[in-house]
């Protein structure tokens, strides 16, 4: 839960960088620039609810909700150890990203050096600040030629076993919708929130 | 020697020109020069005054030989092509040379078939089918989009090489007319639940690319885009809907979206943390960097163009800001000792493009050429230095530092950032 408090601080304080910056974009408009912004489209008259589209049924959200948040919600039932891992690694994950993960030719999985081999280093163990993200983008697409081909099993063991490469959880780790989230990942603490602004003199 | 023979020459020596300037694959000037990157040699053509024209057509074509064209990179599933923003006018950019970025490919998708689902922190959740979306009050407005990773090629020392095009450098940029329904119309159909702050918008490609946004942009200016340019979105743009974030990055403009989960905190997808995320020198990396800050860009001369005399030419360019208007763009002419206004040509839209011109009269001596942009805010378009100082030489994404052409004594246009740093 500590997790999920410290992601809600950071909301917060994004949506308040946020509200800065958009509360300057409309404004100090000069010139002779005859241009209406239609953000308000909707006229006085407008009814609060159309009607168009149909309401979605709760069988139809969970078959199509299969995103995973930071503090696990959306994982699924099953699980995974780093050797199953290995198995499923070597049959769909070698191709493009090499036999231990560092080959490529695609996406580098396994480094921890936070500036290594850059820009070849976004890696699992330098640059991932969720573990959760794993489940997320791999079952949205991976294997990058037959994606969704994984199930839930599949999908946190090679989990699992990449994390292992990256020196983050022990040789007889398993992962399941409890044991993922508390992954504490090495670059969580690297991300900052974007202090950009716009204004005289700002570069940032 | 006949007129005939005169003529054959000089044909021949056109071509012998021509040809060897393509080879040395350098030369290319604009339409009041000599275009010799053409590779047609020029025919006796009818008098079209003494021949009858043709007749109407359902579907018109360019003019012979006009064919801009995208700069299309690795063929991958996730892959990009670039603009010919050297080769385009004004500031549309036409639809069938929109930059592409994918991350697994155009999807074939059915506009009859197609759904969106809105749902999450939502009072009725709801599936909309185009002719839905389509039915609601609709709006068009001018917007560029920029992906982040514009302009990577020639920020570092080392990628400051001079054979770099702006097409190369810049064209993952484009401007068109967007149509479509605004988010905020949905999600009041909808009935967004207090404690809501962020949406998920998921893509239905084989990447399903998927980005958290804040509620408060979904709210704000955010569409949902079915129409670009006067005809429905193309599929390399999102076909049949996409989501479009006025001014921001592109990766976050959903393309193909199929889904919208209202939450109270972001998804942390791999594209807003390992991806599209700006590593610092400090080992910090930026995350949310959402707003494509201000910048410029000249068209022409730019690398492939040469200027065949001197005299008077007109640099032409484009700028653009995540954050608003463009109040301002100067061009210096001198290596970015001084600098002058250029005429900026109106009306200046906020997080739209405007084409710049500044008239010129070279000398014929070596020089580089520069711009920078301001936009209503009063940020000013960094120099490069002052981007390497803030975030280091081996950042990723928001390359919105000056650029600066060098030409050559023998009018030879090429990337001239690496002499000046």
């Amino acid at each position: 839960m500590r997790r999920a408090r410290s992601g809600a601080g950071a909301v917060a304080v994004a949506l308040a960088m946020l509200a800065g910056c958009t509360s300057e974009e409309f404004g100090g408009v000069g010139g002779d620039v005859a241009y209406v912004d239609t953000r308000d489209a909707l006229p006085a008259h407008a009814p609060q609810r159309f009607g168009f589209g149909a309401e979605a049924p709760a069988a139809r959200v969970a078959m199509w909700d299969i995103d995973v948040k930071p503090d696990g919600e959306g994982l699924p039932a099953g699980s995974g150890t780093v050797a199953q891992g290995q198995q499923v690694f070597a049959t769909h994950c070698v191709a493009c990203h090499g036999a231990t993960g560092t080959e490529g030719p695609n996406d580098r999985l396994v480094g921890t050096e936070p500036w290594g081999d850059w820009p070849g280093s976004l890696t699992v163990g330098a640059y991932w600040p969720y573990a959760t993200t794993l489940y997320d983008y791999t079952r949205k697409a991976m294997p990058q030629l037959t994606p969704g081909i994984l199930s839930a099993d599949q999908t946190y063991a090679v989990i699992a076993y990449i994390l292992h490469l990256n020196g983050i959880v022990p040789e007889d780790a398993v992962m399941d919708a409890e044991s993922l989230p508390a992954v504490r990942m090495p670059a969580r603490d690297r991300f900052v929130l974007d202090d950009r602004v716009g204004g005289a003199g700002q570069v940032r | 020697m006949s007129r005939k023979d005169e003529k054959r020459l000089s044909r021949r020596a056109w071509i012998a020109t021509a040809s060897g300037a393509v080879a040395a694959g350098l030369i290319r000037t604009q339409a009041d020069a000599v275009r010799l990157d053409a590779q047609q040699a020029p025919l006796a053509a009818p008098d079209p005054t003494k021949v009858p024209g043709r007749f109407t057509s359902e579907v018109g074509s360019r003019a012979p030989g006009v064919q801009p064209r995208r700069l299309a990179r690795a063929q991958a599933l996730s892959s990009a092509s670039q603009s010919p923003l050297q080769d385009l006018m004004g500031i549309i950019t036409p639809s069938d040379v929109h930059f592409e970025r994918h991350h697994g490919g155009i999807p074939d998708i059915s506009r009859d078939r197609h759904e969106l689902l809105v749902h999450g922190m939502v009072e009725r959740p709801m599936v909309f089918r185009m002719a839905d979306l389509e039915r609601y009050p609709q709006v068009s407005r001018l917007y560029f989009i920029e992906c982040s990773g514009n302009g990577r090629a020639g920020y570092t020392r080392d990628g400051m090489r001079p054979e770099t095009s702006v097409q190369a450098l810049d064209g993952l940029f484009s401007t068109s007319e967007w149509i479509g329904v605004p988010l905020s119309t949905i999600l009041r159909e909808v009935g967004v639940r207090d404690g809501a702050s962020w949406i998920l918008a998921e893509g239905g490609d084989s990447a399903m690319m998927s980005r958290s946004v804040p509620l408060e942009k979904a709210m704000d200016d955010a569409l949902l885009a079915y129409g670009q340019n006067g005809e429905p979105i193309r599929p390399e743009q999102g076909y049949p809907v996409r989501l479009m974030l006025p001014g921001w990055e592109g990766n976050a403009q959903v393309k193909w979206l199929r889904r919208i989960e209202v939450t109270d905190r972001p998804t942390m997808t791999r594209d807003e943390t390992s991806k599209y995320t700006d590593p610092l020198e400090d080992g910090t990396a930026r995350q949310f960097s959402f707003v494509m800050d201000a910048k410029s860009v000249i068209t022409f001369p730019s690398y492939g163009f040469a200027l065949p005399d001197r005299g008077w030419w007109e640099i032409k360019g484009l700028a653009w800001s995540g954050r608003g208007r463009v109040a301002r763009v100067e061009v210096s002419t001198d290596g970015g000792r001084s600098w002058a206004d250029a005429v900026v040509q109106g009306p200046a839209l906020p997080k739209c493009t405007v084409r710049f011109r500044h008239l010129w009269e070279w000398d014929g001596g070596d020089t580089h050429i520069l711009s920078r942009a301001t936009d209503e805010t009063g940020y000013v378009q960094p120099t490069v230095q002052q981007l390497w100082e803030a975030r280091g030489e081996r950042t990723s994404y928001h390359f919105n530092n000056q650029r600066a052409w060098k030409i050559a004594r023998d009018g030879v246009v090429t990337f001239g950032l690496g002499e000046l740093v």
